[in-house]
């Protein structure tokens, strides 16, 4: 019953901020689906201004943690932040980029109307000429306003990923989540998505899950791997990346990294001249 | 037409024009209410409310052979089994997803076997047909006035939650992220759906309200360019093929409640059809 207090205690010397200064703060994390186990004792931070690549295999966990950074799911232990406090009280800190489902295509809706959904928070009203500047601003910025008139279901794969994060930028977050948004992307469109993206690399931090775990995107500073253990719920662990060769871009929609797979870092490798 | 124009003057058969005032207060439920019904593809789910329904008139009516008080009415019974089939289908599909499919076949077949059991059972005859596709011409100013109430709970709701409404019916988890209470919402709408299926299928028939809050909303589904555009169409739809049956049931001396069915299953067909073919062809 001592331990837990201790290792607390321990992560606090290992880590010069307070919570509240950073972008994202997991500690001691635990959280189960009915009767499996997912994560049982999860701890890492995000700085601000960061750009993270999260990576792990299919059924790894990656969509759970990053519901569970936005609020979706609660945790069963341990402490989720998000600028200092818990994801529901951050709604308009988030924008979330949720896993291209399939949407129904016979939903009669225009771009601009699935963007301005970014503008919502809780069941207040929005004022109007407030929304229609930010939903042109978001537009704008991921590359879709001259579709904006158009239904969501003419358009391709790649546009309403755009749309969709032009909906999640609509509300100026400053932590956007995007969970595998490039996945079934051809390279072309996945440079364009990576090239809306990278106009907010510093400013605004970015968390991006993706499917592939042995390249990221060159725009990532830091690398988070979701591990899976055999008989032991997942892992979240720091990876080193170092320069690419051999990954032509033409294949991958841009510049990469490699992921180091073998090589750990602790969980302050980031800290360092940060406050 | 004129047979029905002087009919609906005539004060001595005000149900003609009753009729038709339900038709233009039951057009808003159909078209709103419809439209969220299809895009939110619960049509099932309403079926199997409207279904239990059968079920609540038929215990209503068989306690009130037997001595039950006066306020056991056929309504009251109805009220009560659509309220607890929506609240078990919520439960199901918000706890067990995955069995949602099977409880709201479930209770369809449970209600409509409920009620012909307690109706047999019930002194008198009674026509279990009645209830299926009911009768418009029958439609009386207290229904009028409950109708009346329930379109304007319906129109400021959707008035004032019209965004929060299309945010969780499109993407229900985005809009859980941006604080939308997306299953008070699932279960307001499911409440106002059955209270709706209630106070419809008293004239309207059971078999009539689900087709009434799919056809029109599937066809405006067809050529609407957002939920609000849909919504008016369906709206409009409703009130033509409602409107129209009653003139052509008027005029040819047949049921109401089938001819409006029939209408409005003739329409969405041929518009299926002729969208399929241009599908087709590109």
């Amino acid at each position: 019953m001592q331990q837990a207090p201790q290792a607390q205690d321990a992560e606090a010397v290992h880590l010069p901020h307070a919570p509240e200064n950073v972008a994202i703060w997991c500690q001691n994390l635990a959280f189960r689906y009915r009767e499996v186990e997912v994560f049982a004792d999860v701890s890492f931070h995000v700085h601000r201004g960061e750009f993270v690549a999260l990576t792990g295999k299919n059924g790894a966990g990656k969509s759970t943690l990053l519901k569970l950074i936005v609020g979706l799911l609660e945790p069963a232990r341990g402490q989720v932040l998000v600028f200092g406090a818990p994801p529901r009280r951050r709604i308009e800190s988030i924008g979330y980029v949720p896993q291209h489902a399939g949407f129904d295509a016979t939903f009669p809706i225009r771009v601009e109307e699935v963007v301005g959904m970014g503008r919502l928070s809780g069941l207040s009203r929005v004022a109007k000429h407030q929304k229609r500047e930010d939903v042109e601003w978001a537009l704008r910025q991921a590359e879709v306003y001259d579709l904006r008139e158009r239904p969501f279901s003419a358009l391709s794969g790649g546009q309403r990923r755009r749309v969709l994060v032009a909906r999640a930028l609509v509300g100026h977050p400053k932590l956007l989540v995007l969970d595998e948004p490039t996945a079934n992307m051809d390279a072309d469109s996945e440079k364009k998505f990576y090239d809306v993206l990278a106009r907010f690399k510093g400013s605004t931090t970015v968390l991006i899950a993706t499917h592939d775990s042995d390249f990221v995107s060159a725009l990532a500073d830091t690398v988070l791997c979701v591990g899976q253990g055999v008989d032991q719920p997942h892992s979240v662990h720091r990876h080193a990346i170092e320069q690419a060769v051999n990954a032509p871009e033409d294949i991958y929609g841009g510049k990469v990294v490699r992921v180091r797979h073998d090589i750990e870092l602790p969980d302050n490798a980031c800290c360092e001249g940060k406050d | 037409m004129s047979g029905f124009l002087q009919a609906l003057a005539n004060p001595s058969i005000p149900f003609v024009r009753n009729a038709l005032i339900g038709s233009v207060l039951a057009a808003f439920l159909f078209g709103i209410l419809g439209s969220l019904v299809t895009v939110r593809r619960i049509a099932g789910l309403a079926g199997a409310i409207s279904h239990t329904v059968l079920g609540g008139v038929g215990l209503a009516l068989f306690l009130a052979s037997r001595g039950a008080p006066k306020w056991v009415s056929p309504m009251l019974g109805a009220l009560v089994f659509a309220i607890l089939a929506a609240l078990l289908i919520s439960i199901v599909s918000l706890k067990a997803k995955q069995r949602e499919d099977t409880v709201i076949n479930a209770l369809w077949a449970i209600g409509m076997s409920l009620g012909v059991v307690f109706l047999a059972k019930t002194p008198g005859y009674v026509d279990p047909m009645s209830y299926l596709f009911g009768n418009i011409l029958l439609v009386t100013e207290q229904d009028l006035f409950l109708l009346a109430v329930l379109d304007l709970v319906v129109l400021l709701l959707v008035g004032r939650y019209y965004r929060h409404i299309e945010a969780a019916s499109f993407d229900e988890e985005f809009a859980a992220t941006k604080g939308v209470p997306v299953t008070a919402l699932y279960l307001v709408l499911l409440l106002v759906i059955a209270i709706a299926i209630v106070l419809l299928q008293t004239f309207v028939g059971i078999v009539m309200v689900i087709a009434m809050l799919t056809l029109p909303a599937g066809t405006a589904g067809y050529f609407s360019r957002n939920l609000a555009g849909m919504m008016v169409n369906a709206t409009l739809l409703s009130l033509a093929f409602s409107v129209g049956g009653l003139v052509v049931s008027w005029h040819f001396d047949l049921p109401a409640g089938a001819v409006i069915v029939l209408l409005s299953g003739a329409v969405f067909i041929a518009l299926s059809a002729r969208n399929h073919g241009k599908r087709g062809r590109l």
